[in-house]
């Protein structure tokens, strides 16, 4: 009997799908696996991109990082264990090519580097590719094609970095310990070590990071890891394979975790879609259950057809997601794939697996209950067709449903905590819209009195199929609202927050300025008439102790705590508060005062546990400077103005060694100014504030761009969940239709009242989704990043209006099909 | 179960004080008030009553389909009273064959698989594709064993359901009203079919109908009135 199952299983299979009632489940399975499976491909291949790479995107087997010159000692320990060692230098400077001047993140490597990897050159921009055995040689400098374009330089030219002038050699194409151009603002210049002392750039205070780049055997690796782990200072840190670029593994990783949430929204949906698909299906097979009974087919044998069948189903359409998911991945390749230098390599089979797997979840999860219901149908239905299945449990189908989403999740994110705060918050959500979307429902009911036939016949559906209504609008909402917040929020609160700067507001900065260079740089922009900007002194000190107790980051459970204990500080100090910045508790000190004492940001102290009273000890250049925190300020941090977390009188820090930084606004180039002032200065460095803003916009509309193109899927499984919903009505639509028309309606009414149902339905989701942006915009700008918020009447007209037709176009075309059969044969077959 | 066709007293359906109540809004309705019956192997019997008699909820008594609420019913020499329904379904298969008015053939499948879902159901598997052939050449339809139901016409469509019904060679058939949605000329010729097969077969028949033309073409005639079956 276990054999028949399978057999007829099978062979029903085929008639099943012909008879079309089988497609809009597979279709939901299709789409639920394809955004699956897009994201599971595309992660796939970035994760092995990280593994076959992991040495090469650490250009060495093992690293040492710090913000000071390296020791000489440790470079020998390893020698000494038998280990190949090379270093590098790196630091973002302006350089220079006859009037123009351009930010470039410079790095300096010695012969040995790349230690793991090759780098690759060409002789031309866009020329053919070489690998090179080592960097450059004194005297010459490799960059990056863009930097060719922007400056107008052409190879042999010489340019200027610094003091000194180094010739342009060959065009950077790749650098195996990039990881991605995504955390590189500036265009790549480089150049040998040897020659960094020529340039001048490189001074105690200026913010530099030293490589010492260490390769060799495993276990003499292993071996030196130990032994240079007990050598390092406190500011200096190792970096194996195994962690080699943490921003870049975490930064890869929350992309991940985002997009494969947004591919789940899409599953969710389309698992909606599949339970109403199967509800549907198993009244329809309610009598082939009771007549296999009633031939003498056991329960079991009947349950089993059912479910085999949604086994074939379920592996046939999972296995079609999997080859619509391979096709959309090359589209996120596509979009993402530039930020990966040395290119993705081809996927592994394993989302294959995950795809099907998830499929197969999907469609148990949501569809089972109800096909375990057509066993359950009495075989006395063959003589009195009112005799159905008891309709399934709602807390089972929900319970189902539900864990099945929490198995997705966990596969999906791995992490218990977040999958219960995303399950919270999807809980959450889904209950608020659901209620909006019952709200919306209700308001309809005193239009139902008004307008034509066609309108009143249309809402009179939407308000009869309330429940059905209401999550099909919750759906269409969550779809429209989530590509709302990517396409116009999103761009919104960009545009806000460039708009939040004062026309006034400064979009220079010039860091790295020596004391002895702040006179002739004011001088110079007076030279121009222009104001003379305010230079901060700028003490590079790290926090050693609160009260005597040492600082360890690992002590800190907030990842930004631990950041900001690990780093340098930015010391500075003045006699007066800053303009835009507000003792809130304690008192600013005044002449004659204890010089003490530290003025601390409050945000900085919340974060790191420092309060009024605490003893502060700073190591600067070596020495250890100690005072009491005696106030907390308030700092209006995006007006781009200089800030500090941390201010001393000037007695405290005067013979510490400093830099000038400031900030100042220039609408033109201010008749060459930043070119005669890098120039004339080579080591100061100039941040223009746009270029780096025009930056952040490419690099968010990138990755928005890519998001958005997944929240697609969520539409299409939304849409299918709308085609479920119209097939599970199909036969009652029918049956009216064809009263309908009896009655004398003309095909143009029957038309328009399905067109009205349907335009409705998506203009409330529209409605919905508008509002939901709406509020989310609205928290995000005043709760969360402190912008001035509008209301985008857009939001509305794309929302409401988009999604009146595109529902309106979708319902009609799924559910036009009613008007085919001629009233008589649907109103004689009495379905 | 096994060998059962070895009845003891002969009857291959039995009925004893069958009794059947349903609680409706006014009270306890009692549909059957007692009901004695014996079917003999190859016996034709005809039950006649007016609409809404009780007589469908009789033969879903007799066919194991539901439970009665007193009295003894045994099928095929088995007391139904004892047996969950996946027991009485595995009694029912390839032993007990249906004929209904509304056909309940499976719109999904073909004329030809819907003859060999019965056979494949039964204990005898083995051909059910030649078997099945065979069965719906009998009743006229060798042409037509890979058309859909939706491609039949009524009366094609009862025809597979004789084909379906006779082709495990049941023991005995259950009817329906097995006219009920057909014109008088296919009507005719469905029942005369019906009774060809019988025959030949020396199957049992137990027929619900409200055609006394019809029930004439029976061994016996029952009357159901008010919940009591009367012989005429």
């Amino acid at each position: 009997m276990k054999a028949g199952a399978v057999r007829f299983s099978l062979r029903s299979l085929m008639r099943e799908w012909r008879a079309g009632e089988l497609q809009v489940l597979a279709l939901a399975v299709v789409i639920a696996v394809a955004a699956v499976t897009s994201v599971g491909f595309f992660a796939d291949k970035v994760q092995r991109a990280m593994l076959l790479q992991a040495s090469e995107l650490l250009g060495a087997d093992l690293v040492v990082v710090s913000p000071e010159p390296i020791e000489p000692a440790l470079r020998e320990g390893a020698q000494a264990h038998g280990l190949e060692t090379a270093r590098f230098v790196t630091f973002p400077s302006v350089v220079l090519f006859g009037d123009a001047a351009q930010l470039a993140e410079l790095k300096a490597v010695d012969g040995g580097y790349p230690l793991r990897g090759r780098l690759r050159t060409s002789e031309q921009p866009f020329g053919s590719e070489e690998e090179m055995e080592q960097g450059p040689a004194p005297g010459e400098v490799w960059v990056e094609a863009r930097l060719f374009q922007q400056m107008e330089f052409e190879p042999g030219d010489l340019l200027q970095v610094g003091e000194t002038e180094l010739r342009v050699a060959r065009v950077l194409t790749y650098e195996p310990d990039r990881g991605g151009a995504l955390f590189l603002l500036a265009p790549r210049v480089m150049f040998n070590v040897e020659d960094v002392p020529a340039t001048g750039l490189v001074t105690p205070a200026s913010r530099v990071d030293h490589r010492l780049l260490v390769a060799g055997d495993e276990p003499a690796v292993n071996a030196y890891r130990a032994w240079a782990a007990e050598r390092l200072e406190p500011n200096q840190r190792l970096e194996g394979i195994r962690d080699a670029r943490p921003e870049l593994r975490m930064a890869i990783e929350r992309g991940e975790q985002f997009l494969g949430l947004a591919a789940l929204v899409a599953v969710l949906l389309a698992g909606g879609a599949i339970g109403v698909a199967a509800r549907y299906y198993s009244e329809r097979q309610a009598d082939a259950g009771a007549v296999m009974r009633c031939l003498g087919a056991s329960r079991a044998f009947v349950v089993r057809v059912f479910a085999l069948r949604l086994l074939w189903i379920a592996i046939l359409s999972s296995l079609a997601g999997v080859l619509a998911g391979f096709a959309a991945q090359t589209v996120l390749t596509r979009l993402l794939g530039v930020w990966f230098p040395g290119g993705l390599p081809a996927a592994s089979a394993w989302p294959v697996f995950s795809g099907l797997a998830i499929g197969l979840i999907t469609v148990v999860g949501f569809a089972l209950p109800s096909m375990l219901r057509v066993g359950r149908v009495p075989p006395l239905r063959v003589l009195r067709r009112e005799l159905g299945a008891p309709p399934p449990s709602v807390w089972l189908v929900l319970g189902l449903a539900f864990l099945t989403l929490a198995v997705l999740l966990m596969w999906q994110i791995g992490d218990l905590r977040l999958v219960g705060r995303v399950l919270g918050g999807a809980l959450i959500t889904g209950l608020v819209l659901w209620g909006a979307a019952w709200g919306l429902i209700l308001l309809l009911r005193p239009l139902r009195t008004r307008g034509g036939v066609a309108l009143r016949f249309g809402l009179a559906n939407l308000a009869r199929r309330g429940s059905l209504s209401a999550v099909q609008l919750s759906a269409f909402g969550l779809g429209i609202m989530a590509l709302l917040l990517l396409a116009l929020v999103r761009v919104d609160m960009l545009a806000a927050w460039e708009q939040n700067f004062s026309d006034d507001a400064p979009n220079q900065f010039m860091i790295n300025v020596q004391p002895d260079q702040v006179e002739p740089l004011q001088a110079l922009f007076e030279s121009r008439g222009l104001a003379k900007p305010v230079y901060h002194p700028m003490v590079r000190g790290r926090l050693i102790a609160i009260n005597e107790r040492a600082v360890n980051p690992e002590d800190y459970d907030n990842p930004r705590a631990e950041r900001l204990a690990a780093r340098e500080f930015n010391l500075s100090f003045r006699d007066a508060p800053q303009p835009g910045n507000h003792v809130v508790e304690g008192r600013w000190w005044r002449a004659g005062d204890d010089p003490r004492q530290w003025s601390v940001e409050d945000g900085l102290a919340t974060t790191l546990g420092i309060e009024l009273g605490d003893t502060l000890s700073f190591r600067v250049a070596g020495e250890t400077v100690e005072g009491t925190v005696t106030n907390l300020r308030k700092v209006q941090w995006d007006s781009f103005n200089v800030n500090f977390f941390v201010v001393a009188p000037p007695e405290l820090l005067t013979e510490m060694p400093a830099t000038y930084i400031t900030s100042f606004r220039l609408d033109d180039d201010g008749d060459g100014l930043l070119a005669a002032a890098v120039r004339q200065f080579p080591n100061v460095t100039v941040l223009d504030v746009r270029v780096l803003m025009e930056r952040v916009r490419a690099i968010t509309d990138r990755a928005s761009l890519a998001v958005e193109y997944v929240f697609l899927f969520t539409l299409l499984a939304g849409v299918v969940m709308l085609f479920a919903a119209i097939q599970a009505t199909r036969d009652v639509r029918q049956q009216e239709t064809a009263l309908l028309r009896t009655l004398g309606a003309g095909r143009r009414h029957v038309l328009a009242g399905l067109l009205a149902e349907f335009m409705v339905m998506g203009l409330l989701a529209g409605v919905l989704a508008a509002a939901g942006a709406t509020l989310i915009g609205y928290v995000l700008a005043q709760q969360i990043f402190d912008l001035p918020f509008a209301v985008n009447p857009w939001l509305w007209i794309v929302g409401v209006g988009g999604g009146a037709a595109g529902v309106g176009l979708a319902g009609w075309l799924g559910a036009r099909g009613v008007l085919r059969q001629p009233p008589l044969l649907t109103l004689r077959k009495g379905v | 179960m096994g060998s059962n066709s070895n009845a003891l007293n002969g009857a291959l359906v039995e009925a004893e004080g069958l009794t059947k109540f349903v609680q409706g809004p006014g009270g306890r309705l009692d549909i059957l008030k007692g009901v004695d019956l014996r079917v003999a192997p190859s016996e034709a019997v005809a039950i006649l009553g007016a609409s809404g008699s009780g007589k469908s909820t009789l033969l879903g008594l007799l066919a194991g389909l539901d439970l009665p609420s007193g009295g003894e019913v045994r099928l095929l020499s088995e007391s139904l009273r004892a047996l969950d329904e996946d027991v009485r379904a595995r009694l029912r298969a390839g032993r007990v064959g249906f004929v209904f008015q509304s056909f309940q053939l499976l719109p999904a499948l073909t004329a030809l698989e819907n003859v060999m879902l019965a056979l494949e159901l039964g204990e005898h598997p083995g051909n059910a594709r030649g078997a099945a052939l065979e069965a719906l050449e009998r009743v006229g339809l060798r042409e037509r064993v890979h058309h859909y139901p939706s491609q039949l016409s009524g009366g094609e469509q009862q025809r597979v359901a004789i084909a379906r019904a006779f082709a495990p060679n049941p023991r005995v058939l259950f009817a329906d009203e097995p006219t009920g949605n057909l014109d008088q000329v296919t009507g005719d010729q469905i029942i005369g079919l019906l009774f060809e097969l019988k025959e030949a077969l020396g199957t049992a028949l137990v027929m619900v109908t409200h055609d006394v033309e019809l029930a004439g073409r029976c061994d016996r005639r029952l009357f159901l009135r008010d919940g009591v079956l009367e012989a005429q």
